[in-house]
């Protein structure tokens, strides 16, 4: 079992997606983009979530449900997000992210 | 024991009337609102003389003493087991013949308003305030504790408020409501405070209870003592101060003149007949208490009755307003009242003085109501309140001129008038007890003899005015009333009084006192007779005496710059002391330090109002910017 690849890989992967996700996030202006970066962060966490389940409890399966619960709750996020831009582009003919900046002060 | 219960009714309907009229008049016709307004008061009346036909014939007596009864009494706010405010009816000797009075000179106002307003703007207005203020007069008469009486006496009040002011576009009448309102107010905050005392001390508010002459409520409190009068005579005092203010005495006498802006019916039933004896009935309800443990608060009601009945009667000579005049003669009449009931005692023959008060306070409504009705016609026909402006009308006002006549007969005391019967039993009543007040009502009664036979002969006499359209005889709405008061003061002296109202209930021996009727007579007589001189032409003479005594004459004229001296110290002293610097304190202390922080806040927030920029991922920025340094945070820095 210990054998095979050992933890520091996945957590490696893991940080090199979330900050990829939160570059991407902070830097690109298409909401879509945003979107995909904002997947990209979560399914850090979720591979994050197995490999800790893996290695250290590997009796248990919270993490495996953790990780279900993720992947159920992204998708449905992932459609009200796309409904929420499809409504965006229909008022703003546009899903650039500076474009929509009404609500300030 | 009959059933009063019904007497509800006398209150309830001018009520329900004040609020059908109050909502739904300006929907219906004017004439239809005015018709059921009268039509209401007629049935009110209609129940009264039923109720007073029961209670003084065919209700027991014992003792021969007429009782009091409760017709009707219910808990309205309970506070604790003691302390509770109820609400009723009480019928006694003085209520029931209150409640003549009120209904009978409303019910003829009622209808006198169908001419005298007619076409006015705000018809179905005027009649639900008239319901109004006969809903509140009657709970006042009818009350049955000290508390009840007292929330009716500010409804009076405000009723008087909203009918002085009916004009309301016209800035003196505005001025004229507003100070009635604060006069009476301020003098009310006195009867508060003397029905505080007097309840703190007795621990009851029931009249009954209150008045009985053996109960407790008189022997308790006459202990204790303050500045040399005992509480009781304080809380007296203090009473007496709420009724001199709705009863004009001086020094609260200030608004009943101006309240003559008001249209005249209501001044011939608020300000002559009803609201303004209201104090005088105030007196007369706690008698009992000022009798027997306050002498001394019943000798100040004395004295002030006396001073105001003899200042009102030398100011009503000067004045050229007949409404003013006859506002003076009201101050000076009620002056007599006070004084009548100051100089009784509380049972037997020196009772006489409650009695007499109480026959002239009924005369007097019927005779002043018809003076003021008389003169709305007057100036309904000459469209001016100014004596200089009329003369000669006997001619054009015949049915007005013969009332009217009739009425100045009866206030200067010529039998067989009523009131020369009340007049006298006054009189004699003051000269059992004090022949000083005796000696100035004398004069009084001369005085009053001269001024209104000064207005009468200056109107209906006097030079031939040129009128730019002829005056007419006022409609049949104007003139039946006047007859019917007419009528009434004539022949009400001849009510044995001394056999239903009287201060302990019992049948009080009187006769007309030769002593005191012939010189009252007879001063009456000389009163009219210098009138007649003076006035029954155009003569020099009055404009002659009035240069003679110059300076005594420009300040009855201005009727003794009490009004100065008010607007004297409210403006000179209380405003400039008082009220300055406590405005100076709310603006520049508590209202600056709520501006202050306020202005605070606003620059604050104006400063860091660009972090609100809109840019979705700035805000993302700065998120995770203080995620990861609070990350740094708990790993580096948390032991």
């Amino acid at each position: 079992m210990n054998s095979g690849i050992p933890l520091q890989y996945f957590l490696i992967l893991a940080t090199v997606m979330f900050f990829t996700g939160v570059y991407g996030f902070l830097t690109r202006r298409n909401l879509i983009t945003i979107l995909m970066s904002v997947e990209l962060i979560l399914n850090s966490v979720n591979i994050n979530f197995m490999a800790f389940n893996r290695f250290l409890y590997p009796n248990k399966l919270e993490g495996m449900f953790f990780s279900l619960f993720i992947i159920a709750v992204a998708a449905s996020e992932a459609a009200v997000a796309i409904a929420i831009i499809i409504n965006i582009y229909r008022r703003f003919t546009t899903i650039n992210v500076e474009d929509v900046n009404e609500m300030k002060f | 024991m009959i059933n009063f219960s019904y007497t509800i009714w006398i209150l309830l309907l001018p009520f329900l009337m004040f609020l059908l009229l109050g909502l739904a008049g300006h929907k219906l016709k004017a004439k239809l609102s005015g018709l059921l307004g009268t039509f209401g008061l007629g049935i009110i009346t209609f129940l009264s003389y039923l109720t007073a036909y029961k209670y003084f014939f065919t209700s027991e007596k014992i003792d021969g003493a007429f009782q009091k009864i409760t017709a009707l009494n219910f808990t309205w706010l309970q506070f604790t087991d003691k302390l509770h405010i109820d609400m009723g009816v009480l019928l006694d000797p003085i209520s029931v013949m209150m409640l003549i009075v009120v209904t009978t000179v409303s019910f003829m106002v009622h209808i006198y308003s169908l001419g005298y307003m007619k076409g006015e703007k705000g018809f179905e207005r005027f009649y639900s305030f008239l319901s109004l203020f006969s809903f509140s007069m009657l709970g006042l008469v009818l009350a049955t504790n000290i508390f009840q009486m007292y929330i009716f006496w500010e409804l009076v009040g405000v009723s008087s408020f909203l009918l002085i002011g009916f004009y309301y576009q016209k800035p003196s009448a505005v001025r004229a409501s507003k100070k009635a309102f604060i006069v009476t107010r301020f003098a009310d905050l006195g009867f508060l405070i003397g029905i505080l005392i007097l309840s703190f001390n007795t621990k009851t508010f029931d009249f009954i209870s209150l008045t009985n002459p053996s109960g407790a409520a008189i022997s308790q409190g006459s202990s204790i003592g303050f500045l040399g009068l005992s509480v009781m005579t304080w809380s007296m005092i203090f009473v007496f101060l709420g009724g001199a203010g709705k009863s004009a005495m001086f020094p609260f006498h200030i608004w009943l003149p101006d309240a003559m802006e008001g249209p005249t019916p209501v001044s011939a039933l608020i300000h002559a007949a009803t609201m303004v004896v209201a104090g005088v009935y105030l007196v007369a309800r706690m008698f009992p208490i000022y009798a027997i443990s306050a002498p001394v608060a019943l000798d100040v009601v004395a004295y002030v009755g006396a001073f105001t009945s003899l200042f009102a009667a030398v100011i009503a000579c000067t004045q050229t307003d007949i409404k003013r005049v006859l506002a003076y003669s009201t101050m000076s009449q009620i002056g007599y009242m006070m004084l009548a009931l100051g100089v009784a005692k509380y049972g037997g023959e020196t009772g006489l003085g409650y009695m007499a008060s109480m026959f002239h306070l009924f005369t007097h409504a019927m005779f002043k109501a018809l003076l003021f009705l008389g003169a709305g016609a007057i100036i309904h026909s000459v469209h001016s309140n100014y004596m200089t402006d009329m003369g000669g009308l006997r001619k054009y006002l015949p049915i007005t001129h013969i009332t009217f006549l009739i009425a100045c007969l009866t206030i200067s005391g010529i039998p067989p008038f009523s009131g020369f019967f009340s007049k006298d039993e006054i009189l004699a009543a003051a000269f059992q007890s004090n022949k000083f007040l005796f000696a100035v009502e004398y004069a009084v009664a001369g005085i009053t003899a001269f001024y209104m036979f000064r207005i009468y002969f200056s109107i209906f006499w006097g030079k031939d005015t040129q009128y730019q359209h002829t005056p007419h005889e006022a409609p049949a709405t104007m003139t039946i009333p006047l007859i019917i008061l007419a009528i009434g003061a004539a022949v009400s002296g001849f009510i044995p009084f001394n056999k239903l109202v009287t201060s302990d209930g019992k049948i009080l021996e009187t006769g007309i006192n030769l002593v005191i009727a012939i010189p009252s007579v007879l001063i009456g007589l000389l009163g009219i007779g210098i009138a007649y001189i003076m006035y029954r032409r155009e003569s020099t003479i009055p404009d002659k005496l009035a240069a003679m005594f110059k300076y005594s004459y420009k300040w009855a004229y201005n009727k003794f710059y009490i009004d100065e001296l008010y607007l004297f110290v409210t403006k000179k002293i209380i405003f400039r002391y008082i009220a300055v610097p406590v405005a100076w304190f709310d603006r520049h202390v508590v209202d600056a330090t709520m501006n202050t922080i306020a202005s605070v806040t606003q620059g604050v927030s104006f400063r860091i109002r660009g972090f609100q920029s809109g840019q979705l991922q700035k805000y993302a920025f700065v998120f995770i910017t203080g995620a990861i340094m609070l990350a740094v945070l708990f790993i580096y820095l948390w032991k």
